[in-house]
């Protein structure tokens, strides 16, 4: 498990320009499923052909990041964000444009009140001396993605990415060891999730499943001083109530409540206060598509320091086989 | 049903529950009540309850070699409070389904539905032991607990996380026709959507009208945006709640309670359709008020304007005083003109085809 | 010229008439066919020569305003925008109001008579009101009632030596240039969309895209252009005189990076001076469009237009004719180049 978090984590794959993970987890699945596609916005869908019902598992394989907008004289980079980034989280750190250009990121020094820090005032340092030899490297447009080494912290694995590499990892698990069902399944490798569950609206569209389960990973409650919420790091996979994009259909959840208790592995609850997933998108599709999510607790989202526990992944990925099968 | 006073279907109907996203138990009991009026009843996979009443025999409203599809919806979901977390000490921590405003929840009895109903309160910090600059800030859903009076250990047996809170209410009749119960937004449109029915049992009408009692308005829209793509309609009429005139409030953004309902203006409805309403009601001597709604009207208008190749889409709105407490206040003459111009609307629709 | 006529045209959100019916007109005879759509879109097809793909072009015929929310027992009209405004911008402007077009001012309390606080303040759009002369509530109320829509009264003008100011460039200058687009006929299917309601949330486009659900579509707009004292550089979104802008990504939608590579190209390759846009605030109708049906391949290409949604907006003349050069050269270069196009689409099979 961890290697393939490893794999697909460290792969680039910023909104909007998710080509080399695309590839990357193209790969892995080559010949495990009975067709491949690549929808009009990018989204991979791998299908496993059936006469039951149709059954929709998507997790996004984007992930935030920063584009350069502007370039001035000396070659420092201005950017802006692509999905939900934190400027507090984004000062200091490495980021890595898709050619692999590393660049610094910080802020102007005459800023008096790090509280009016804004991303309109920090910058991308490439080590270039001139807006040319920037230009070499990076054009505006460009998307850059934030570096953060994909290692092991006791039973927890630390990346970057892992919202939602963690969540692409279980659909590449569970299709490396197809479940036994007569489901047709369609798993949806989605892009733009965090522009606004792009990619899960528009392949929802063009499949129009019977129901769907999204993957993704989820905030916990289990840090120093933070804001209540259930769910821990290690309690298991966490069945998602509701959150800002949608109610998880009542059919679903306790489809996966079941299959968990089948299973005996342990699960928890989650309501999700701020961000929605995917599912959001996918449940209002056509005449409506019932909707669920197995969620990976998940500390310091959005962060190049995430970190989920391995066993909660790994009892992820059997508790979506249980579901495929279960359905 | 059919021989029920209006009052008396708005009180069947405000005592279920039904919060967004758990809406079950309504659904059934209004498929119930469709079924008496309707041809056809169904409930779909979002527990949004459809009617169809068939046009009469001989009535002109064809578009295309078809009937006409007029779809009337009302959202039959209600705001509510959830579980969010129980601490050791047996207090539940909550979080809201909606808009609710926690100003309203201090000290206010709730029911716990888990796995059966518990009475609670929900309690705060006393005011002696607040600070001043505290004292002044309104109070945050995060301040709020619910105290049932059992332990913790006991309480996880029957309550668990993602379990319903919500508000304890009594029906109450007021003077001059009014009423108070909670979830008057929108039941007061749910019997508005039966007292069409009835009306329309007693006038031809030359389109396929179907009903619809919607899920989840107060969250996402998702039953309006399901139901109106499912069904495909021509022309949707929204009924909904609107503010009623009180205190401090500008005369602009309230309406009379007993003066009709309020006709919606502005770019997402249709103007055509909204001005032969007008001329409907006019026609018809129904009292009625103008709502002029710069952009989003804030109901499943929304979303059914912009439903496949667009809808064109007109909004009834009862006054509702109050709205999102346990003591919304209606008057009963609003929800009948209601169902009376809706349903003389339907039947002039197809008698003036050029509107479409 | 056309777009002095058509930005003399009123057309506030959800009463966009005036203008469909303007177009309607100056373009019947060089469309196969013409419709408006339940929403009020006005859609154009032009069949083409050999149909390999279908090409959306949109822009939207709304523009910012008001509308009549109430009356005052003295005869002066209560309002509240539609669409997105500054209303720092309001006080002292000339509006005209309803179908009447009767003209009117926008007042509030003149300067002498605020109090200390409320000068340092400003003037919020709920105390304003506008003045047509009605002394009583029952003429006004008569002249213009309840729900009557309320634009901008706001001359064209020639200002110095390149540039033009005008109220709704955003986006009669998109409605324009699609307009001489549309004179040519090119081998692949073209449709031309002239959206209702985008400044109050993208609504036209949304039933657009389901309805034509292209291969392409390219969105044609004025944007905000920010080159103006007191921002700096990096912060400017775009530039006037500049050259057309490409937008790689803004709120709503993320342009195809294969569209917006051959554009870039193709404006390279006929040497048109190109702009990308600098921020990645705002939106317009490709976001709609972008996520309708199974999804469609858009890019948004604009004119820079300083102090958009008011009533003096100022673009330059060569940005314009520079949008129209590359729009030309965009679609001939999409006949030309018929395979590579295809190759950009290979994806765009909706059925899965």
């Amino acid at each position: 498990m961890f290697e393939t978090i490893k794999k697909l984590a460290g792969s680039f794959g910023v909104s909007g320009s998710e080509e080399q993970i695309r590839e990357v987890i193209k790969n892995e699945i080559d010949g495990k499923v009975d067709e491949i596609k690549v929808d009009a916005l990018g989204n991979l869908i791998a299908v496993k052909k059936g006469s039951g019902k149709k059954i929709m598992v998507a997790a996004h394989m984007d992930e935030i990041g920063v584009m350069a907008t502007y370039i001035d004289e000396k070659g420092f980079i201005r950017f802006s964000n692509v999905g939900w980034v934190w400027q507090y989280f984004a000062l200091g750190q490495r980021v890595m444009f898709k050619n692999g250009t590393a660049g610094a990121v910080f802020y102007e020094q005459k800023l008096k009140e790090i509280k009016d820090l804004k991303l309109s005032n920090m910058y991308i340092d490439i080590g270039a001396k001139s807006r040319e030899e920037t230009e070499k490297k990076v054009k505006i447009g460009d998307t850059a993605c934030f570096v953060g080494d994909t290692v092991l912290a006791g039973n927890m694995v630390m990346s970057k990415a892992l919202d939602d590499r963690g969540g692409c990892a279980v659909l590449v698990k569970t299709i490396q060891e197809m479940p036994d069902t007569d489901n047709e399944i369609y798993f949806v490798f989605t892009v733009q999730e965090e522009l606004g569950l792009r990619g899960a609206k528009t392949s929802a569209f063009g499949i129009m499943p019977d129901i769907a389960i999204a993957i993704d990973v989820t905030d916990t409650g289990d840090t120093p001083e933070c804001e209540l919420m259930e769910v821990k790091c290690g309690g298991g996979p966490a069945i998602k109530i509701k959150d800002r994009s949608f109610i998880a259909h009542p059919e679903v959840r306790r489809l996966i409540e079941n299959s968990a208790k089948e299973i005996g592995i342990p699960y928890q609850f989650e309501i999700m206060e701020q961000g929605g997933t995917d599912a959001g998108a996918i449940h209002v599709t056509g005449g409506g598509v019932p909707s669920g999510v197995i969620s990976i607790p998940c500390r310091y989202v959005h962060s190049p320091v995430e970190m989920a526990d391995i066993t909660d992944i790994e009892n992820c990925v059997k508790l979506l086989r249980q579901c495929l099968k279960g359905y | 049903m059919k021989n029920m006073k209006t009052p008396d279907i708005l009180k069947d109907l405000t005592c279920s529950i039904a919060v967004s996203g758990h809406e079950e138990l309504l659904a059934r009991r209004l498929k119930e009540i469709f079924m008496e009026f309707c041809e056809e009843v169904w409930i779909d996979k979002f527990y949004n309850v459809v009617g169809k009443m068939t046009a009469s025999a001989d009535e002109n409203g064809y578009i295309d070699g078809r009937k006409m599809k007029v779809l009337v919806m009302a959202h039959m979901d209600e705001i509510g409070l959830m579980v969010k977390s129980i601490d050791e000490k047996g207090f539940i921590r909550i979080t809201s389904v909606g808009g609710v405003d926690p100003k309203i929840l201090p000290a206010h009895e709730v029911i716990i539905h888990g796995t059966r109903d518990i009475p609670g309160i929900i309690g705060a910090k006393p005011p002696h032991l607040l600070k001043p600059a505290e004292a002044n800030k309104s109070i945050k859903i995060e301040d709020l607990a619910v105290d049932t009076g059992i332990c913790a250990e006991e309480l996880k047996k029957v309550v668990s996380i993602g379990d319903l809170i919500t508000l304890d209410f009594e029906f109450t009749e007021l003077k001059n026709g009014k009423f108070s119960a909670k979830t008057v937004d929108n039941r007061s449109g749910v019997t508005a959507l039966i007292e069409i029915m009835k009306e329309l049992t007693g006038i031809k009408h030359g389109a396929d009208v179907y009903f619809v009692a919607s899920t989840q308005e107060e969250t996402h829209l998702t039953g309006a945006i399901i139901s109106s793509y499912a069904i495909e309609p021509d022309v949707a009429i929204v009924i909904d709640a609107c503010h009623g005139n009180m205190p401090d409030t500008s005369k602009e953004e309230t309406y009379a309670l007993g003066k009709g309902p309020a006709v919606g203006i502005g770019p997402v409805l249709d103007r055509k359709m909204s001005q032969t309403v007008i001329n409907v009601a006019k026609d018809e001597n129904i009292p009625y008020q103008i709502d002029v709604e710069p952009s989003d009207t804030g109901t499943e208008a929304w979303a059914t304007q912009v439903s496949r190749a667009g809808i064109p889409t007109v909004l009834l709105s009862i006054p509702v005083r109050y709205m999102h407490t346990a003591v919304e206040t209606v008057h009963v003459d609003d929800i009948k003109n209601t169902g009376r111009l809706a349903a003389r609307f339907i039947a002039r629709l197809t008698r003036n085809m050029e509107v479409i | 010229m056309l777009l002095k006529n058509l930005t003399q045209i009123n057309g506030v959100s959800g009463n966009e008439e005036k203008v469909r019916e303007f177009i309607k007109k100056e373009i019947e005879n060089v469309a196969d066919e013409i419709k408006v759509d339940k929403v009020g879109n006005l859609i154009a097809y032009k069949k083409g020569t050999a149909s390999k793909f279908k090409l959306l072009l949109s822009a939207h015929m709304d523009e910012v305003g008001f509308i009549v929310t109430g009356h005052s027992e003295d005869g002066l009209i209560k309002f509240r925008p539609v669409g997105g405004i500054d209303q720092r911008v309001l006080p002292g402007k000339r509006v005209v109001v309803g179908d009447k077009g009767l003209k009117g001012v926008i007042g509030c309390k003149p300067i002498h008579l605020q109090e200390k606080d409320e000068r340092d303040k400003n003037i919020k759009i709920k105390s304003m009101y506008i003045d047509i002369g009605c002394d009583k509530r029952d003429e006004a109320e008569k002249l213009a009632g309840l729900g009557e829509y309320i634009a901008f009264d706001s001359k064209f003008t020639e200002l110095g030596s390149d540039c033009i100011k005008a109220k709704a460039l955003d986006d009669r200058v998109g409605c324009a240039i699609i307009m001489e687009l549309l004179k040519q006929r090119y081998e692949f299917d073209l449709y031309a969309s002239f959206t209702v309601q985008e400044e109050i949330g993208l609504r036209g486009s949304e039933v657009v895209g389901y309805q034509i659900n292209p291969d392409i579509a390219i969105v044609i707009e004025g944007t905000t252009c920010s080159d103006v004292p007191g921002i700096k550089e990096h912060e400017y979104s775009t530039e006037l005189g500049k050259g057309p802008v490409i937008t790689v990504m803004d709120r709503t939608a993320y342009a195809d990076k294969d569209v917006v590579n051959f554009i870039y190209d193709t404006a390279r390759k006929y040497k048109i001076d190109v702009q990308f846009k600098k921020t990645t605030t705002g939106g317009n109708d490709a976001g709609k469009i972008q996520r309708s049906r199974c999804g469609v391949k858009v890019a948004s290409i604009s004119v820079p237009c300083r102090y958009i949604h008011s009533p003096s907006s100022v673009m330059s003349r060569k940005d314009y004719e520079g949008c129209i050069k590359l729009m030309e050269a965009v679609l001939k270069e999409l006949e030309n180049n018929t395979d590579y196009t295809l190759k950009i689409l290979n994806g765009g099979n909706c059925n899965v």
